[in-house]
């Protein structure tokens, strides 16, 4: 508990700015919806009809038009992106950051064992990710009532769950490579490539039916706005293929801190 | 200080009774991939010993440290710190260990208070009172942030968080760098009032005057071996000099002389032998310039001990 409040101490500032990154992003889009509202009918058929790019962000299953489509487009992006770049630069700085600090040595000299410390940090980790995903959350409904529209409750909620578990999917996999890495520099550019790969393998998805699978290997399958939002549900495959690679990347993560040379 | 009451065993100060080593290793290897960190080292610290660890740079003095406080694991041999096996009982281990690394960095952004009582926090233990005592004592100001601090004061807050809980066993890693002669007097100081009272002190150091003045015994670490372990009055010859001299004088003189060195217009020598015997000698012979110098004691060992030196 010691090193969780010490670890949420040290984090709290750069949470705070994410969050408010993010939020402030998503409210600005949301505020931008009545305004486009009214011109969205002629934009929407445009934005359908775009063939290849329209199936690769989700255009052609979502109306543009109304609020649901153009949340599940437009905020679903924000969320997405920001959020998995937070999340994966968040995992991988987690243990590598002590070592390039130094500070590892004044850690684990401490009577600590080493899945105490990892523990600690998994456990700080998905309670920043839970931190900003409410708060952005409390956000978004607030700015959806602000404007004056219905509140999608569902899909939003839903929606942003799968964001939640895309981002611990991303962090823990991070959590996982940052226990083999001794310098966080490289790390912060292992973090940002991962989550960008990710974000584009659904894409490519999204493309061809061929490389569907890829949805498969990448949390962006099932977080997908445009197919939560039109299907009610995510996929139930590729969540679970997510969970799994969560987990790896945490076991990952205890079974090579436990065993790491501090040098 | 007096020789005699250096580094004694705690049954010789306290009539208390430990059966246990402080630290024992046997055959402790670690390898870097190819390249070598420790070789086969064997040592033996006995509970209440002030212990010096000498060794050149490189010579695997850091790693046999991390080995014993498990932060790198050993590549063969074993090892106890206070009779509980290095690899197994690690967290046990440093619940007793006070450790002092030969850098020191601490989580940015905080103060010097802030980082005490983490460490307190962690160890899970109120160290206020003797972190207010030994701050004072060091001169450390616990509200600065650490990053604002010298390269000294940042040492200093190591060292409190080291002695805060006042373990068992002191383990300390080139503890003196970056202080000043006063603050190494103070520091001194606490270690010996700690030593008196029973704690272990392994001094790691390539400063041999520390090393005299302070401990008992000491090892002489060398490319990852241990080449001498004697009381340090033994080790280091006491009265071994570095003499230096332009002039002219021939080596038979002084049979006793090690290491002889003779460039163009200096000679160089190392001398163990009766001080007024060297001072005759050199008087009849034509010295224009002369220095007697206190010796490294890696010059020692390596000459009066020789390379292959075994345990002592």
């Amino acid at each position: 508990m010691i090193l969780v409040r010490h670890e949420m101490r040290r984090a709290w500032k750069a949470l705070m700015i994410w969050t408010l990154a993010i939020g402030a992003f998503m409210a600005i889009t949301l505020f931008m919806y009545p305004e486009m509202k009214g011109q969205m009918d002629s934009v929407s058929a445009l934005f359908s009809s775009m063939g290849a790019f329209s199936s690769a962000f989700g255009l052609d299953t979502l109306d543009f038009g109304t609020l649901r489509g153009y949340y599940g487009i437009e905020c679903g992006n924000t969320l997405g992106i920001g959020g998995a770049l937070f999340a994966a630069l968040l995992g991988i700085g987690m243990l590598a950051g002590e070592e390039s600090s130094g500070t590892a040595e004044f850690l684990l000299t401490h009577p600590l064992n080493r899945h105490e410390v990892v523990t600690s940090k998994l456990a700080a980790m998905l309670m920043q990710l839970l931190i900003l995903n409410v708060s952005v959350l409390i956000m978004a409904f607030l700015s959806i009532m602000a404007i004056g529209e219905a509140v999608p409750w569902k899909e939003v909620i839903l929606l942003h769950t799968a964001y939640f578990l895309l981002q611990t999917e991303l962090a823990c996999i991070c959590l996982g490579l940052s226990a083999f890495l001794r310098k966080g520099g490289v790390g912060v550019g292992l973090g940002i490539g991962l989550a960008m790969i990710m974000y584009i393998l659904n894409i490519l998805a999204n493309l061809s039916g061929r490389a569907e699978f890829l949805k498969y290997l990448t949390p962006f399958g099932y977080a997908d706005g445009s197919e939560i939002f039109s299907r009610g549900a995510m996929d139930t495959g590729r969540l679970l293929t997510g969970l799994a690679m969560t987990c790896m990347g945490t076991v990952l993560a205890y079974w090579k801190y436990c065993r790491k040379d501090i040098l | 200080m007096k020789q005699t009451e250096k580094g004694l065993h705690p049954r010789e100060k306290s009539g208390r009774v430990m059966s246990e080593n402080a630290i024992w290793t046997e055959n402790l290897t670690r390898y870097y991939g190819r390249v070598r960190g420790i070789d086969g080292l064997n040592l033996k610290v006995e509970p209440g010993e002030f212990f010096g660890f000498i060794g050149p740079n490189g010579a695997g003095k850091s790693t046999t440290i991390r080995t014993l406080l498990g932060l790198i694991a050993p590549s063969a041999g074993r090892g106890q710190v206070l009779g509980m096996d290095i690899v197994r009982d690690r967290k046990a281990i440093l619940a007793r260990v006070g450790y002092l690394p030969s850098e020191t960095a601490f989580y940015h952004g905080m103060r010097v208070r802030e980082i005490l009582k983490l460490s307190a926090d962690i160890r899970g233990k109120n160290c206020d009172a003797e972190a207010g005592r030994l701050c004072e004592r060091l001169q450390l100001d616990r509200e600065r942030k650490v990053e604002d601090l010298s390269f000294g004061n940042r040492r200093k807050v190591g060292i409190v968080c080291a002695l805060q809980y006042e373990p068992e066993l002191l383990i300390l890693d080139e503890p003196t760098g970056g202080l000043d002669p006063l603050m190494q007097h103070a520091f001194f100081s606490i270690l010996r009032e700690r030593n008196q009272r029973g704690t272990t002190i392994f001094l790691s150091s390539h400063v041999l005057s520390e090393i005299r003045r302070y401990c008992g015994r000491a090892a002489f670490i060398r490319e990852g071996r241990i080449i001498a372990c004697d009381a340090v009055e033994n080790l280091a010859r006491a009265g071994a000099r570095r003499v230096t001299f332009s002039g002219s004088l021939k080596r038979e003189a002084l049979p006793e002389a090690r290491d002889w060195k003779e460039t163009e217009d200096t000679v160089s020598f190392l001398y163990n032998g009766e001080m007024n015997r060297l001072i005759r000698t050199l008087a009849g012979a034509d010295i224009r310039e002369l220095t007697v110098a206190e010796p490294d004691l890696e010059e020692i060992v390596l000459h009066f001990y020789g390379k292959s030196g075994e345990d002592r």
